[in-house]
């Protein structure tokens, strides 16, 4: 098929309907409006439903409703709407249900303003809402990126049936770039067939529900779930750019992960060993890609926009196997491939 | 060496510089080139000025969004003011002439060049097609797409209710590289 | 002598003993939803939502295929089932709490955009299972855990009266007000619900119907007396009736 040209936000749109997503459920919020307007055209044109609903609350449990049924759906907002889904996200966790939701996020805390900000990292990857659960997250770093992992996300979401988060930011839901579209697909139906809700008919009545009270049950739910998030490792995706004779390896997602590739390239014009690995998938985090790379003698950095979050992960992904630094880059300012310059060199030559 | 150009269009809201900047980057794809484009969020945003970036490669873009760009099309005088400073040495600064004094440009260090959009614009009988002028001026100063690419891609950028105007929008991309190959005939 | 079968509990009605207390009338509401729905043949096509509180374990007593909803949240989540599985017959089950406090926007949006769906609304005027704290519907001068000196309206307001509330909307086709005390009003209540259940299988929009409800626990009462109060002091408040059936008045 030829490429189009669009924004992320459409991208993840489009995404959403050739996976086969037939039911959206949003709020209005800056910056990712784009795609409840487009979904409120397309949607029904492609014979699905489109709801603007009441509050990102109500519109996280029709996503809830939706999964429940089977079907594939999906909810989009930004930070502080992210945050009030954080209960529906948490029950569809509780009671095995897959979901689609999508956080072109903004600055925070709070209001914050509506430019990029990397500030939901810890939201997103460590459950967000109350209890012990795990969403998949992926993070596009391309328009083309956005279009793929969305309908990827859907994939991911009936396998595992679970929550799965589609991190981006407002450069990745802004930015417009050529994507190359695939081939619509319906859903099929038999990826619910065992689980999902439509009356009974003639098999016995189900019950989809988080609350286990009978002694043991809650317990031995929570290790199904953690049982999953293990086999959920699999999915784990990465990117490296440069990385086999780096001595320095900065670790990036999302836009600021291509933003510190232009600052690498740069680096590497001066005679620099650095090199690039953008986690794709944040959870499961790529930690076997990083303590490979450490294994072979490499040193660590990762730059985000936020002031502090996914190195966390990464040096307990390290556990020690090697030092890894960090430059946060403040939210309310537009990175650009200048600003890392500096901070990867120093970081590059306090180890030689 | 690779090919690369990136740009910075600027002006007033309504001048139509996010439409000058869809259309040189769906031109850069339909060339075959990476493209990326980004309309600017956060402080830059303030002050009445619009302004995009693009980036043109044959290699995978990193950096959508630039600092110290290339090139610099700036529709009126704040968004030279704003960006000239920014641009790289040797770099590209064109300028619409019919609003900005030509003396403000920082010549020497860059390489300025001076169009008239408004003027060639209200001539072909339209202002409103001075960043059609601008852009035709722009792709011939750097030859990082075909003007025929351009043209071509018009009819995609365009939406359908204005197709009747897609010859006025090829007319003032021509007179743009016309004004160029005119008056620059060794620089352009 | 001939055997005659005078009475057959309805089939999806589960047959265990309940976790109700004596008295309650979630038992009565549940046992009147299982014998409506197989009246009208819908319990095969059944998706119940139901909400948090007493009513939370419907899915125990009334076998369909449920779903749980988070507290106030479960008209959401039945528009997302019922415009995900359409063909599908949706009812949401919730108390006063989850209904008219926690749940009041999503209950207003759902009715407003007349969702095809059945609202049954369990009001007994108070808490039951945090332990018979202050609902939005508790009378005035009403005792609660919360308001040991009964409800003032100065500082908690007036009981909110939510089937009056609903029959203003343009979305609603359907609203009644019913109890279950006494057997009069049961026969009404069970028209009401057979009317609800219809609307939505003529795919005629929302259908809400108010429960009054007993909780002699909360009340500190018997049953006895708890059914009285229902007679003697709800049912002044919340009058009893069909407050709107559109098609009917239509037609």
């Amino acid at each position: 098929m030829s490429k189009i040209f669009v924004k992320g936000n459409e991208a993840i749109a489009r995404g959403a309907l050739d996976a086969g997503c037939s039911c959206y459920f949003g709020y209005p919020i800056t910056p990712q409006n784009d795609i409840p307007e487009f979904m409120s055209t397309a949607l029904p044109k492609a014979g699905g439903q489109f709801v603007q609903a009441e509050s990102e609350i109500a519109a996280a449990n029709m996503l809830l409703g939706a999964g429940a049924c089977g079907i594939r759906a999906m909810t989009s907002s930004s930070s502080p709407g992210i945050s009030l889904k954080q209960e529906a996200i948490s029950y569809m966790a509780g009671s095995d249900l897959p979901g689609v939701i999508v956080n072109i996020s903004r600055g925070g805390p709070g209001l914050g303003d509506i430019g990029p900000s990397q500030g939901d990292y810890f939201q997103a990857v460590k459950g967000g809402g109350h209890g012990d659960y795990r969403q998949l997250v992926l993070a596009p770093g391309t328009v083309q990126e956005a279009y793929d992992l969305t309908m990827l996300a859907f994939d991911l979401a009936f396998a595992y049936r679970n929550p799965v988060m589609i991190l981006g930011d407002a450069i990745i839901g802004q930015m417009m770039e050529p994507v190359r579209l695939h081939r619509r697909k319906a859903q099929d139906s038999a990826e619910s067939e065992s689980w999902r809700l439509e009356g009974f008919g003639k098999r016995m009545p189900r019950v989809i529900k988080s609350l286990r009270l009978a002694e043991g049950t809650l317990g031995k739910h929570n290790e199904h779930l953690q049982q999953k998030y293990t086999a959920a490792r699999r999915e784990c995706r990465h990117e490296e750019f440069m990385t086999e004779d780096a001595e320095l390896i900065v670790v990036a997602f999302g836009s600021i992960g291509r933003i510190a590739k232009s600052t690498i390239r740069r680096l590497r014009q001066q005679g620099h060993r650095v090199g690039l690995l953008r986690p794709i998938t944040l959870f499961p985090f790529p930690s076997r890609a990083l303590q490979d790379l450490a294994e072979n003698g490499k040193r660590f950095m990762t730059i985000e926009h936020n002031m502090g979050q996914m190195v966390e992960d990464a040096r307990l992904a390290l556990c020690g196997l090697a030092p890894c630094g960090f430059y946060g880059h403040l939210p309310g300012n537009l990175p650009t491939p200048d600003d890392f310059e500096g901070p990867i060199l120093k970081e590059f030559n306090s180890g030689t | 060496m690779s090919i690369y150009q990136d740009a910075i269009i600027a002006g007033f809201g309504g001048q139509g510089v996010m439409l000058m900047g869809t259309l040189l980057a769906v031109s850069a794809m339909e060339s075959d080139m990476e493209v990326t484009y980004i309309p600017v969020y956060g402080p830059e945003m303030r002050g009445g000025t619009a302004n995009c970036t693009v980036v043109i490669s044959d290699e995978e873009i990193g950096s959508p969004i630039i600092r110290r760009p290339l090139s610099l099309i700036a529709m009126n005088r704040p968004s030279l003011e704003k960006f000239q400073p920014l641009v790289r040495d040797n770099g590209v600064v064109l300028i619409n002439s019919s609003l900005v004094e030509p003396d403000l440009t920082d010549n020497g260090r860059i390489r300025a060049f001076s169009v008239p959009v408004n003027d060639i614009a209200a001539e072909l009988g339209n202002l409103r097609l001075a960043n059609m002028v601008a852009l035709g001026a722009y792709v011939r100063i750097t030859g990082i797409i075909a003007l025929e690419a351009v043209i071509k891609s018009l009819s995609r950028v365009i939406p359908e209710r204005y197709h009747h105007l897609l010859g006025h929008n090829t007319r003032a991309l021509e007179a743009g590289a016309a004004e160029i190959r005119d008056k620059y005939p060794s620089g352009g | 002598m001939q055997e005659v079968l005078a009475y057959k509990s309805p089939e999806i009605l589960a047959d265990t003993p309940t976790h109700f207390c004596p008295g309650c009338h979630h038992g009565i509401v549940h046992k009147l939803l299982a014998a409506c729905l197989e009246e009208k043949e819908l319990a095969e096509k059944s998706i119940c939502v139901a909400a948090i509180g007493c009513g939370a374990f419907i899915y125990n007593y009334v076998l369909v295929d449920s779903l749980e909803a988070p507290h106030g949240r479960a008209p959401a989540v039945a528009t997302g089932v019922k415009r995900s599985s359409p063909d599908s017959f949706v009812f949401v089950y919730q108390g006063d709490g989850d209904l008219a406090s926690i749940g009041l926007a999503e209950i207003m949006h759902a009715a407003n955009r007349g969702e095809r769906i059945t609202v049954v609304y369990v009001n007994n005027t108070v808490y039951g299972m945090t332990g018979g704290q202050m609902a939005p519907t508790t009378m005035v001068g009403q005792k609660t855990t919360t308001t040991p000196g009964g409800r003032q309206p100065e500082l908690d307001g007036f009981p909110l009266q939510m089937a009056e509330i609903m029959s203003r909307l343009r979305g609603v086709h359907f609203a009644a007000r019913v109890a279950v005390n006494n057997i009069k009003n049961l026969k009404k209540a069970k028209k009401a619900l057979l009317r609800a259940f219809e609307v939505q299988k003529l795919g005629m929009g929302f259908g809400f119907v108010e429960f009054l409800a007993s909780c002699p626990t909360n009340w500190r009462m018997t049953p006895v007396e708890a059914n009285e109060r229902v007679a003697g002091e709800m049912i002044p408040y919340f009058p009893l009736g069909v407050l709107k059936d559109a098609v009917a008045e239509e037609g």
